[in-house]
């Protein structure tokens, strides 16, 4: 007998109770704290902070917690967040020249100065499975101090600017307010910040695959890495009843400067030219992605011709979003009997009118 | 029935949540993005959309409209395929239960806001009721032309060519238009509008409606407007106008040879019967026929 579709609200409240029970796992485990978290799965809680554009270790930590380490849940979970927040102010531009660096590498200069400097990265390990890591309580490893390098590193791009073999990238005339796309709509074409910006908050795997399209064929950028670095920067702001800059505290961020060549134009002179990407935490691999797409992006700008999908901007920035494209993909899961309907009377229809419906129906 | 559950287990206001959970400055962003919606009719307005709670793609620009016309004395109604039991309804309306505090229900007459997915009540509205659709892409030629910038080119110059020559095609091929939901309308003789994924089942129902009709599009950011008696003509042609679907059966729970009935598929004999969408219209019927 015909059961109506009711209890929906009954059936939510029971799954949430069970997706707590999920998320827990077997009781006699010991509850993952979001301290633990937050030290020990730092690139996690890195990614989170930088695709959820809010910089907040805690709440990211939090936020992987509570999705059970989904990490484009716990974006989704910061973002929402973040979409309540008031904008108080806004902050100087970072100056990375004084980043107090961890990590800094130039894939261009064999030496340069401030030198190259390795850092935390798993490059260069052999990705063997660390099986002594299956025990716990081991006393925590300690590094041996180097140098400490406390004066600014020059970046690399600065460097190769004295010979204007770079193009110089000033800001925009009257320097703008960037284009921000949490509070204005984005509309087509986009300028630089508001791609950039986009490029920030996309997701890691989608700019990523883009980035890797353009070396393999879909549009040619001949990228090298000018320079990567990793470490902590000021954060300063203005207040206007002080009139000066004030820190307000500092952040790790991983820079990428991608150096490409460019054979000219008509307004332009052979030169190279760049793509750019910036990160929270350490994120190479995005903050590399973002720097190969900005560069594709920037064919109409440059007056190349745009036939790959990572140069298009509407393909590029309408799908780069987690939050976008997961909604709208995962929607496919709510009932759509109404529409479906439709299309069944529609194929009855067309199949009354076929040729061969008889014949289809016997092969069955 | 389903009001005394709700009493039970409606959750409370949230007190640590603002009102309508946005805060009001992005109200006051929305609600002149609304304004300037029904003062071009169809014409689709970009709108700073934010993440909500929910996920993009189920109903974040309904809920967003919502939010910021939603009052203390409003009384609100929220369907899904017709129906205010569905899971995604349930979950809208105890989110605005618990972000708002209003009244809720299941009656059309009685709501002063509807948000609605994929459906037009079947009781007709009226003046003074807003009825909120969620939509998922409000291009209607997204499709036959992805590129946002080629189609505001389009609409501004009223080049609507390409969706006429789509329509044909469908006709040449065959011999009647394919679209049977999210079929194209022309609003106040000038924008060529996506209705959002209702079936063309309730697209007559748009038309000269006495209920301001919003379209919130979330992921798309965009809001558009049908305002109160505005024409709004489904695309056709005049030796193939427009029409909608009939069914050779009536709702077999309430009777009704009106509505859009929903098969309900009854054992793996392929056994079936076919009940009303709109769940309130249904029961209503069934208490007095």
């Amino acid at each position: 007998m015909y059961v109506a579709v009711k209890g929906g609200e009954t059936a939510i409240l029971n799954s949430y109770e069970l997706l707590a029970q999920h998320r827990r796992g077997d009781p006699n485990v010991p509850e993952l704290s979001v301290a633990q978290i937050r030290q020990q799965l730092r690139l996690s809680v890195d990614r989170v902070m930088t695709e959820g554009s809010v910089y907040d270790p805690e709440l990211a930590a939090l936020a992987i917690k509570q999705s059970a380490g989904d990490l484009v849940e716990a974006i989704f979970l910061l973002r929402a967040y973040r979409a309540t927040l008031p904008r108080l102010g806004y902050s100087k531009p970072l100056n990375t020249t004084g980043m107090h660096i961890s990590r800094r590498i130039s894939a261009a200069f064999k030496d340069l100065p401030g030198g190259q400097v390795l850092g935390p990265t798993y490059d260069y390990t052999q990705r063997l499975l660390d099986f002594s890591l299956l025990a716990t309580g081991k006393p925590a490893p300690v590094a041996r101090k180097g140098q400490v390098n406390n004066e600014a590193t020059p970046r690399v791009v600065d460097l190769l600017n004295h010979e204007s073999l770079l193009e110089s990238q000033l800001p925009e005339e009257g320097d703008p307010d960037p284009f921000d796309l949490t509070r204005q709509p984005l509309r087509f074409p986009a300028n630089r910040s508001a791609r950039l910006q986009n490029l920030a908050r996309a997701d890691e795997g989608f700019l990523l695959a883009m980035a890797y399209s353009t070396q393999r064929g879909y549009s040619g950028t001949h990228p090298f890495v000018g320079e990567i670095r990793f470490g902590t920067v000021d954060v300063c702001i203005v207040p206007e009843e002080l009139g000066f800059e004030i820190s307000v505290g500092d952040v790790p961020v991983t820079e990428c400067q991608m150096i490409n060549q460019f054979q000219g134009s008509q307004t332009k002179p052979p030169q190279f030219t760049r793509g750019y990407g910036l990160a929270f935490g350490h994120s190479e691999r995005k903050a590399m992605a973002m720097a190969l797409v900005d560069r594709a992006l920037r064919a109409d700008e440059l007056g190349e011709d745009v036939t790959a999908p990572a140069q298009m901007q509407e393909f590029v920035m309408s799908h780069s979003d987690s939050l976008e494209s997961s909604g709208f993909v995962q929607h496919l899961k709510l009932p759509h009997y109404v529409d479906f309907q439709s299309e069944l009377e529609l194929v009855r229809k067309m199949r009354q009118s076929h040729a061969l419906p008889k014949d289809d129906h016997a092969a069955e | 029935m389903l009001q005394n559950d709700m009493v039970e287990s409606s959750p409370l206001r949230d007190p640590k949540i603002n009102f309508a959970y946005l805060d009001e400055r992005t109200k006051r962003m929305i609600r002149r993005a609304i304004l300037k919606a029904v003062a071009i009719p169809g014409y689709q307005v970009p709108f700073g959309s934010r993440e909500m709670p929910l996920p993009y793609g189920w109903g974040t620009g309904g809920i967003q409209v919502t939010a910021s016309i939603i009052g203390e004395s409003d009384v609100l109604k929220v369907i899904d395929q017709g129906s205010d039991d569905t899971v995604n309804a349930v979950n809208i309306r105890r989110f605005f239960q618990r972000t708002t505090g209003v009244e809720v229900t299941t009656d059309t007459t009685a709501a002063s806001i509807i948000q609605t997915r994929h459906r037009i009540p079947e009781t007709p509205l009226r003046e003074g009721q807003v009825i909120v659709y969620q939509v998922p892409v409000p291009e209607p030629m997204q499709r036959l032309e992805p590129r946002e910038e080629e189609t505001r080119k389009l609409h501004a110059l009223q080049e609507y060519g390409l969706m006429h020559v789509n329509l044909f095609e469908d006709l040449a091929h065959y011999g009647h238009i394919s679209s049977t939901y999210d079929y194209p309308v022309l609003v106040n003789g000038r924008y060529i509008m996506s209705p959002s994924p209702i079936p063309k089942f309730d697209n007559p129902k748009m038309h000269l409606n006495p209920a301001l009709q919003l379209f919130g599009a979330g992921r798309e950011k965009r809001i558009y407007a049908v305002p109160p008696y505005t024409t709004v003509e489904s695309l056709g042609f005049e030796d193939h106008p427009f029409e909608v679907q009939r069914w050779q059966s009536v709702c077999e729970l309430c009777g009704s040879n009106e509505s859009f009935l929903d098969e309900v598929i009854m054992d793996d004999q392929g056994k079936k019967m076919f009940v009303c969408s709109d769940s309130d219209y249904c029961s209503k019927r069934q208490v007095t026929p």
